[in-house]
């Protein structure tokens, strides 16, 4: 039901990405799903398997168009940036991209994304979430502009090992030593863009930018240099196993953000959700500084870690009714008891079969005590409609992290 | 290396001085400074025409506490109260006109001459003022509970407040409660026929508001302006011999007698924030240094004029910034070489002692609040005028008058234009001549005219958005939501920093209230 007085985005109940007109004929399966209002692909193949082979073998086109966008600009951009986000955004030299989550005045996480920086005194950030009203809120009485750009920028992300030579072909090698978190223009299709060496992957990869209206000219770009590089356009199906395997936690599935929690303790900080790294309490001043001290110094009372679900324990619990091991082929998003002996000590939010490293994985709360790598715990596992625990170790994320994803060797010609 | 004060309060306006006076007596060691070369703030007399004592903010002391006036020995530094009889003069262009007396009988058998009904309520009338205005003087003096939080004071505080509440026995009590968020129309529907009288009181309710009296909230501003105004008193119009700063030298004067200091000229440029806690200002690129820092200056001078906003959590500077001021007054002074001559009352009398009200509605006033709705000045404005050489001609020279008015509506916010030379002198014009419908020989008087728009009272004053009460006094902006909720007790999220001025409870006009309350809870930590 179209309403036209709505502005903008808030027209169309469901809109497309500016790359619809390509993804669309791609689409054998029909397979679409919502992602921030926009119609986003899950898979474009029957089955993902391939889309996500793509990643990790060869190269994948995901669409990301609806990401959040914001540009931020400004003589006070840099101040305004280093009091909300929990890194260093003094530090951030040019060309460079921080991931980095931020938080409330508790401390607690409201969202994730990166942050770009374009000049000394502009910047992009991208978030999972709307957050104008929040960056609005903590650019009071400073001298910066803040702009949704979401709908401005189109935005793809090329992830695989073979990315690098389809960008040496695409963008006329602009990108060949373009490092880890770095930020550099191009060309590709004939159409200007921006590239950083980013994803949601953990693996080689890129996010590429550009206007709008050139979406199409940089979607063809891509896939033409790309055809002698095995590219497959994948869906978020296939992303979401990559994501596992690289244990990068997903807003409102492995952490509710803090301004949408109902209670108290659904709000995680950064501490629990193994991104104390990203927090910078040397920082005179940022949103939440206070809080994250203090929790700091009393220790984080959750962790985030990886499990790694037993095998054998897994062939028991099936054997005994007559079944092999069933593994989930899709990624899941729930919230999965894990216990140590008959106590329940954290739960799992996310996990999948890990086709590549051939073993059942899962993203997993667990109280401090219990979360030291190589701590055995047990998970809740269904077997044929009955509640099992099957055996799991506790081990450091990411399960995969390939040197490609960091590394900058020569393009082989 | 500068001495360190215990004490730095930032604007030496009446509640500025009140707190101060108050922390010195308590033994602090207290440093005021103040931005202008002359204390007072918007309390404050000056010579704009050479040798006359001008009010160039406020013209009356509207429920100054007598507590205060005791407690510091005002009356020794030199103060001298007038309280004026009758208290407010409304002329018309035709008819008769209504004067509102001190005495009660004396004002009812002034308003027989209009209306015998009303008459025969007024009596009843001022008694429910009254009942009501005492129990707002006891939440006057009572800090407000923290709604945000459990503090079991809070609510020992506010079962006090509502025992005196009870105390007024159970049918005021529901009476109280019924009228506190009407429109002050409806509240004078209920009671009087006449369009004159109706006009006299709604003119009280909407002093300083961007509403008019036909909107939800404004018995509670009329309330407002009679606590403390005695037994009967409608309208009271009670004035400093020798202009209005003397009351602000007088408490300058008490400040100085208990060690305090008060510099002025002192612009303070920044409040220091170290670690989340106040611990001084910078003072023409010079620190100085103090356990604490009160801030009389209005919340969004305090918190992003004089501060980095980002020591601020964003929700409470999203508050701060959503304070509304709007502010719709102006002040025109004029130098008058007699008194005006008014053709429904010819002559020099009793009505020229107090305030005369240009108010002949209740209508008219909300209709020239239609104006400022659609951002223009009145066409015809409600004049608040008074004469204060009549009751001390100290303040004018040579037989000279001297005629302030507060003019309503001056919207800050103009839809066409700025506040400009032309605009200001078009404003003057027309105060002059709305009062020249009533006393036509007031043209030929004028011998020198002075204004001040919105803009110049924000400049001059430093009040945002002109707005007298620093923050309009609507319901949603008082008591426990005065600045705002979870920040009305004086303290702020900044550990060390105070707010003391008419941005927090009870509010505006020249009370010594929001500075005493202010001194109290700092005294308590």
């Amino acid at each position: 039901m179209p309403v036209d007085w709505l502005p903008g985005r808030l027209r169309a109940m469901l809109r497309t990405t500016p790359f619809h007109s390509r993804t669309a004929p791609l689409s054998k399966a029909q397979n679409w799903r919502r992602w921030s209002g926009y119609l986003t692909a899950s898979s474009y193949e029957l089955h993902h398997d391939r889309e996500y082979w793509a990643i990790r073998s060869s190269a994948a086109l995901i669409d990301v168009s609806p990401l959040y966008k914001y540009g931020i600009e400004g003589p006070d951009a840099e101040r305004f940036l280093d009091r909300v986000v929990t890194r260093e955004v003094t530090k951030c030299k040019l060309h460079q991209v921080l991931y980095t989550p931020w938080c409330d005045a508790d401390g607690k996480v409201m969202d994730d994304g990166t942050l770009t920086r374009l000049t000394d005194d502009s910047f992009r950030l991208t978030s999972a979430e709307p957050n104008l009203r929040w960056l609005l809120d903590n650019a009071l009485g400073m001298d910066v502009s803040i702009r949704d750009i979401t709908d401005d920028l189109a935005a793809l992300a090329l992830q695989g090992p073979t990315a690098r030579r389809i960008l040496h072909q695409a963008a006329d090698a602009v990108a060949d030593d373009l490092g880890f978190f770095r930020h550099t223009t191009g060309e590709i299709g004939g159409v200007p863009v921006e590239i950083t060496r980013t994803g949601y992957t953990g693996d080689l990869g890129y996010e590429i930018w550009t206007e709008r209206g050139n979406a199409e000219a940089l979607w063809d770009g891509i896939m033409e240099a790309g055809d002698a590089h095995l590219i497959l356009p994948a869906g978020m199906l296939a992303l979401d196993i990559a994501r596992v395997e690289a244990g990068l936690v997903l807003i409102g599935v492995d952490y509710v953000p803090a301004h949408r929690a109902v209670i108290e303790d659904r709000k995680s900080s950064p501490f629990e959700l193994g991104l104390g790294w990203t927090v910078k309490l040397d920082k005179k001043s940022f949103v939440g500084r206070d809080a994250l001290i203090a929790e700091k110094e009393r220790g984080p009372e959750w962790k985030l870690r990886g499990l790694e679900v037993s095998w054998d324990s897994l062939e028991a619990l099936y054997g005994l009714v007559g079944l092999p091991p069933q593994l989930p082929s899709e990624g899941w998003r729930a919230s999965v008891p894990v216990y140590s002996g008959n106590a329940q000590i954290g739960y799992a939010t996310s996990g999948c079969w890990s086709p590549l490293l051939k073993k059942y994985i899962a993203l997993a709360h667990l109280q401090s005590r219990y979360a030291s790598a190589g701590t055995d715990l047990s998970m809740e596992v269904t077997v044929e409609h009955h509640r099992k625990k099957a055996k799991v170790r506790v081990v450091e994320t990411p399960f995969f992290n390939p040197d490609r994803k960091r590394s900058t060797p020569e393009v082989a010609r | 290396m500068s001495i360190s004060y215990d004490t730095i309060v930032i604007g030496a306006g009446h509640n500025g001085l009140v707190a101060a006076a108050y922390l010195s007596r308590a033994g602090h060691k207290v440093l005021v400074l103040e931005r202008r070369d002359t204390v007072g703030g918007a309390t404050t007399t000056e010579e704009v025409f050479p040798g006359f004592r001008v009010d160039t903010g406020a013209h009356r002391t509207g429920g100054l506490s007598n507590r205060v006036v005791t407690d510091l020995g005002l009356a020794r530094h030199g103060l001298e109260l007038l309280d004026a009889d009758p208290t407010v003069f409304v002329p018309v262009v035709e008819g008769t006109p209504l004067m509102l007396w001190r005495d009660p009988i004396k004002t009812a058998e002034a308003i027989r001459e209009i209306s015998s009904a009303d008459a025969d309520t007024w009596v009843p009338f001022t008694e429910l003022i009254g009942k009501a205005a005492g129990f707002l003087e006891a939440a006057w003096t009572t800090t407000p509970p923290d709604v945000t939080g459990n503090n079991i004071g809070d609510l020992i505080a506010s079962a006090k407040l509502g025992a005196k509440l009870r105390r007024l026995g159970k049918k005021d009590m529901v009476e109280v409660m019924r009228i506190l968020p009407m429109s002050v129309y409806e509240l004078l529907r209920d009671w009087f026929e006449s369009d004159l009288l109706k006009g006299a009181l709604a003119a009280s309710a909407v002093t300083g508001l961007c509403q008019g009296p036909m909107a939800g909230g404004t018995v509670y501003t009329l309330l407002h302006h009679h606590v403390g105004a005695g037994a009967g008193v409608i309208r009271p119009t009670r004035r400093v011999r020798g202009g209005i700063g003397r009351l602000s030298d007088a408490l300058v004067a008490d400040c100085e007698a208990s060690g305090s200091e008060v510099r002025t000229g002192a612009a303070v440029e920044r409040i220091i924030v170290e670690g989340g806690h106040a611990v001084g200002v910078v003072v023409d690129s010079g620190e100085i240094r103090a356990e604490r820092v009160v801030s009389s200056a209005d919340p969004r001078r305090t918190f992003f004029d004089l501060m980095e906003p980002s020591e601020m959590e964003p929700e409470f500077a999203r508050k701060i910034s959503n304070i509304r001021y709007r502010g719709v007054c102006a002040k025109v002074h004029l130098v008058l070489s007699g008194l005006p001559d008014f053709t429904c009352r010819p002559g020099v009398g009793d009505h020229l002692n107090g305030v005369i009200s240009i108010s002949p509605s209740l209508e008219y006033v909300e209709h020239a609040f239609d104006a400022a709705k659609y951002g223009h000045p009145s066409r015809q404005p409600y004049l608040e005028v008074s004469i204060p050489s009549r009751a001390d001609p100290g303040v004018a020279p040579n037989g000279k008058h001297l005629m302030s008015i507060v003019f309503q509506y001056a919207p800050y916010m103009l839809r066409e234009g700025t506040w400009d030379d032309s605009a200001r002198a078009k404003l003057g014009d027309l105060a002059v001549a709305t009062l020249v419908e009533y006393a036509p020989n007031l043209s030929s008087l004028v011998e020198a005219s002075h204004v001040m728009t919105p803009l110049d009272l924000e400049q001059q004053f430093g009040l945002s958005e002109g707005n007298v009460y620093h923050g309009e006094m609507t319901l949603d902006q008082l008591l426990f939501m005065r600045p705002v909720p979870g920040a009305s007790r004086y303290r702020t999220p900044i550990a060390g920093l105070y707010l003391c001025g008419a941005g927090t409870h009870p509010g505006g006009g020249v009370t010594g209230v929001p500075g005493f309350n202010a001194a109290r809870e700092i005294l308590r930590d």
